[in-house]
């Protein structure tokens, strides 16, 4: 029989790094990077999944960070804005943020980079209604959503653009 | 806030954790995707002692094609249906519901048989289980049991499950030729859960509606087949003008009370307006 445990010895990567950890079983994963290894870019907003501020990505797939616990990113591979950002794979999203003012306060910004990051991954040139309804599950309360969504159109645009032959 | 203390295990088999269940009781939870039961943790709603974090075990996970049907694993994730082509091709009723849940990044957590566990009244994935009229698959100490989708639904976060039993997976019978679906909800704010929805499913020939299975959420402590609309439609000419006068039927099917979101007589308007445009969109479905 499994006993239950109230903490958890685990192993996982964090933006390319290998690490080993020991954990409280109720620290949910955004409270692990931000203290644990003081990765702070991952923002705490609401604490239960509304507005997507703590939004980081695991095994390539964006998810609230608020809404799992430590010990299930477990043999896992998690990528945060700080990561997202050392790698360049986004210099363009936050290029275009900065230039048409979609970062405003930049509470929600890590959590909307990520999300726009995983959007464009799906393919080019999405309209502005997809974009929105992406972005839904990502909260600006500067309510400067119509700055956001420019700057990821623009980005797109961009894409577009240098991919072309 | 955070959630409270409380202990966890991580099981690789269902047995392991039908033992760890029948072992603790209702002190235990069983964690799937985690999108409603941490919020209400975090919320410090739910506080049991004990957490079966199932997301290891594999024989839960994913869509299994068979002759007459589709079995989906409990842990298989919203986003992995969405994506799945399976799925358009024999559940399209499912296909059309699923970006209605919720945003991405929850849909990539999300379980199919979370929503159905928890139960909540205005989830999407528990309407078209009935609408689909859907084989619950539970495992308990002594073995399995099967429940259809109309006996597993008891009320508000209230389901046939027992507290040492897990829910395996969910049977959909596959979709037949000439047979089309539907699927819509009124919410105040994109990926919000449903004021009212409504999921429909049903065959046309020839312009006429027949085996419709129509099922209301959101407007009561369960979803609901609208019964009284089903056969106001059976084997009509279903004209949009017809469709709106026989969704006057609903107000037998369903009696939406008040709460914060809606008064009862709000609740009630939407849903004859929202049955019309599900019904005129089933139509066009059918017709194209």
């Amino acid at each position: 029989m499994i006993e239950p445990k109230e903490v958890f010895d685990i192993s996982l990567t964090v933006n390319g790094e290998r690490l080993t950890r020991r954990v409280q079983v109720r620290t949910n994963l955004a409270d692990f990077l931000r203290h644990d290894l003081e990765l702070t870019g991952t923002h705490v907003g609401c604490e239960h999944g509304v507005c997507g501020a703590c939004t980081v990505t695991l095994n390539g797939k964006i998810v609230r960070s608020c809404l799992m616990f430590a010990v299930q990113a477990d043999n896992c591979e998690v990528q945060t804005i700080e990561g997202l950002s050392r790698s360049g794979v986004i210099k363009d999203l936050q290029d275009a943020f900065v230039q048409h003012n979609g970062v405003q306060c930049g509470f929600c910004t890590p959590g909307m980079l990520a999300a726009a990051h995983a959007l464009l991954q799906q393919g080019p040139l999405p309209s502005r209604e997809r974009i929105r309804d992406f972005l839904s599950g990502n909260y600006c309360r500067c309510t400067g959503y119509q700055a956001i969504v420019d700057s990821v159109q623009a980005a797109a645009n961009q894409r577009a653009r240098s991919s072309m032959p | 806030m955070k959630a409270p203390r409380f202990s966890y295990a991580r099981p690789d088999t269902i047995a392991e954790a039908i033992a760890l269940l029948t072992r603790f009781g209702e002190d235990a939870r069983v964690l799937a995707g985690g999108q409603s039961l941490v919020p209400m943790l975090n919320l410090r709603i739910a506080a049991p002692s004990i957490l079966v974090d199932i997301n290891q075990i594999s024989a839960l996970n994913g869509l299994t094609v068979e002759a007459e049907k589709v079995h989906v694993g409990a842990l298989t994730r919203h986003a992995h249906i969405e994506s799945s082509t399976d799925v358009s091709k024999y559940l399209p009723l499912l296909a059309l519901a699923m970006p209605h849940i919720a945003h991405p990044a929850i849909r990539t957590r999300g379980t199919f048989g979370g929503s159905c566990a928890l139960a909540d009244p205005a989830a999407e994935i528990p309407a078209c289980s009935v609408a689909l009229d859907a084989t619950f698959v539970l495992a308990g100490p002594n073995g399995e049991r099967r429940v259809p989708a109309q006996d597993f639904f008891q009320g508000a976060l209230t389901t046939a499950l027992k507290s040492d039993e897990l829910l395996t997976g969910v049977e959909f019978p596959k979709s037949k030729p000439g047979y089309a679906a539907a699927f819509g909800e009124l919410t105040r704010r994109k990926g919000d859960y449903a004021i009212v929805g409504v999921a429909a499913h049903g065959f046309i020939s020839q312009a006429r509606l027949s085996d419709l299975r129509i099922v209301i959420f959101g407007a009561s402590d369960r979803p609901v087949r609208a019964r009284h609309l089903e056969s106001e439609l059976e084997g009509k000419e279903a004209s949009s003008e017809c469709i709106r006068r026989a969704a006057t039927a609903l107000d037998a099917d369903v009696e939406p009370r008040d709460d914060l979101h809606a008064t009862g007589e709000t609740r009630r308007y939407l849903t004859r307006t929202l049955a019309s445009r599900v019904l005129s969109d089933l139509m066009k479905v059918g017709v194209s």
